[in-house]
């Protein structure tokens, strides 16, 4: 088993850290994780994205060339890997800020309107959460609880406040997907 | 933990009891900056300079090295060619330091992408003079952990500046990794030659000036010693798949791990194909190569370059095998699909047999 994930947006939208926290969890579940962050020349608010490798046995390239699953947090990340995703494979739309469909009929599509969702939790930043969330509950790739305890990992220093928003986002995004599936 | 290849290796030489680190900023190897710039100044004897350019920061390694202690600096490509001067004067001196390479697409100024395209300036000595480094290979974020450590041994043992050659991918990705138990500097044996005060004792001079030709001679010959010594008791190869291989793969660091999905794949066909991954690159782990001659017919190099490697597996085969070779330089990163279509070809061509 390799499963290959690709997280894509803007800058700030907190997509590196999905995939750490992915990666993170994979590895605590006794995974084999690689996690590979984009470092180009990037600005502020121009592109991130970062790709997560997770496998029952020692992981050859960190890259993909095909991913199982894309996670486009805006209309650019649908557009630059629409066409790499794995026949079969599915991608995540935070449909708030896509407003196009995928041309493909191969894949699988999963519209989040994950801005709108983080508005009315009283904070539009645990988007990634939300997703992240989604992704979880969709894939199967690894559980909510080990989610759960992989944010507890990374943001151990934050307050409370943050950590029970963060955690709200992870369960409200699965709940989306398990209402609609 | 689950750590970024840059902050492996810096968290790896402070255990390894390097307080002193010099370097001058570089992408794609930032975050070894940042990470030695935290860690050595919450430690009470850390010393972190930030210099004011590379070559500021290899003499830096120079002088601390003088005195005996760890010392680390680290850049990728354009940043090193810059220290070779003063790596040229470690060798002279005889003076241990370790020295990051995170390897980045060139000549020149290149891209910030990663490339395997200084393969022959770290292992032919790079600088100026009749020396050579060790040249370290990691594969993995755990062998960063464990390739770091023997990086100080090796340098201590033998007093020779040591370069890690990694690349943007190993510094850039995160994987799993466990830490060897910190080493606490002061534990460390004493070295009889540094310079620490000559009171109560005959003065030392560490000097690479040799005016004298027949004493420079003797120098030259002291440290050729010194190498075969090191080509004898350092070189490590990986082997993986390879007892009953016909056609086996040679490639080190990220190149290795995508030959290494491609060869599970061909393998799944039935193409008997293993790997051989050098993890020192100078010593070339040659008598390992040559032995393997005797029933691997054909070696396929793959580097992230136009051919360098290449060069020290003709070498070392002495005219044996069907050597071939696929690379891709300029920050390309191949997929394990196109090396396994690579590895088809040759498999066929040569009419191998299939089991």
């Amino acid at each position: 088993m390799l499963i290959k994930t690709i997280f894509s947006g803007f800058g700030g939208q907190g997509v590196l850290m999905m995939g750490y926290i992915l990666a993170l969890s994979a590895m605590r579940d006794g995974m084999h994780v690689t996690y590979l962050p984009a470092y180009g020349a990037e600005v502020r608010g121009g592109t991130a994205n970062c790709t997560v490798s997770i496998s029952d046995e020692e992981i050859a390239s960190p890259v993909a060339s095909s991913p199982d699953y894309v996670i486009a947090m805006n209309k650019p990340s649908l557009i630059k890997y629409e066409g790499q995703i794995k026949a079969k494979g599915t991608i995540f739309l935070n449909s708030d800020l896509v407003d196009i469909d995928p041309e493909r009929e191969d894949i699988s599509v999963f519209k989040i309107p994950a801005n709108t969702i983080a508005k009315e939790l009283g904070n539009e930043r645990v988007i990634n959460m939300i997703m992240l969330g989604a992704v979880s509950a969709w894939t199967k790739i690894t559980s909510l609880d080990s989610l759960m305890n992989g944010l507890t990992e990374v943001i151990k220093t934050k307050s409370s406040k943050q950590m029970g928003i963060n955690k709200k986002g992870l369960e409200i995004g699965a709940e989306y997907v398990l209402r609609g599936a | 933990m689950l750590l970024r290849g840059s902050h492996v290796i810096a968290e790896a030489a402070v255990r390894a009891g390097c307080r002193f680190y010099f370097g001058y900023p570089i992408t794609p190897q930032n975050e070894l900056t940042e990470y030695m710039a935290n860690a050595l100044a919450s430690l009470p004897d850390g010393v972190f300079i930030q210099s004011e350019s590379e070559l500021a920061a290899i003499n830096m390694v120079i002088g601390v090295s003088m005195t005996g202690k760890r010392v680390m600096t680290s850049s990728s490509s354009p940043g090193i060619s810059l220290k070779q001067e003063g790596i040229s004067y470690l060798s002279g001196q005889e003076l241990p330091a370790v020295i990051i390479n995170t390897m980045r697409g060139g000549p020149g100024l290149g891209n910030i992408a990663p490339a395997q395209g200084d393969y022959l300036q770290a292992t032919r000595g790079g600088g100026h003079g009749d020396y050579r480094t060790i040249v370290l290979a990691p594969g993995s974020g755990q062998e960063l952990a464990d390739i770091t450590r023997m990086a100080f041994e090796y340098a201590d043992r033998y007093r020779i500046p040591v370069i890690i050659l990694g690349d943007g991918m190993m510094g850039q990705m995160m994987e799993p990794v466990e830490f060897p138990d910190p080493i606490d500097p002061k534990s460390l044996p004493p070295k009889p030659w540094v310079l620490d005060g000559a009171e109560g004792r005959p003065s030392r001079i560490i000097k690479s000036l040799i005016l004298d030709t027949s004493a420079m001679e003797e120098h030259n010959w002291k440290l050729f010693r010194k190498y075969e010594a090191i080509s004898r008791e350092v070189p490590e190869m990986e082997q993986f798949l390879t007892d009953d291989a016909h056609l086996a793969v040679i490639a080190y660091g990220t190149a290795s791990r995508i030959a290494k999905g491609a060869i599970k794949r061909v393998r799944e066909m039935g193409l008997k194909v293993g790997l051989l991954r050098p993890k020192t690159l100078w010593p070339f782990p040659k008598r390992i190569l040559l032995q393997m001659s005797r029933t691997i017919s054909d070696f396929l190099v793959f580097e992230m370059s136009a051919g360098q490697m290449l060069e020290d597996v003709k070498l070392s085969l002495e005219g044996r095998g069907r050597i071939h070779f696929y690379g891709r330089p300029g920050g390309i990163i191949s997929t394990p699909d196109e090396i396994a279509k690579v590895i088809n070809n040759i498999y066929f061509k040569e009419g191998l047999e299939r089991e």
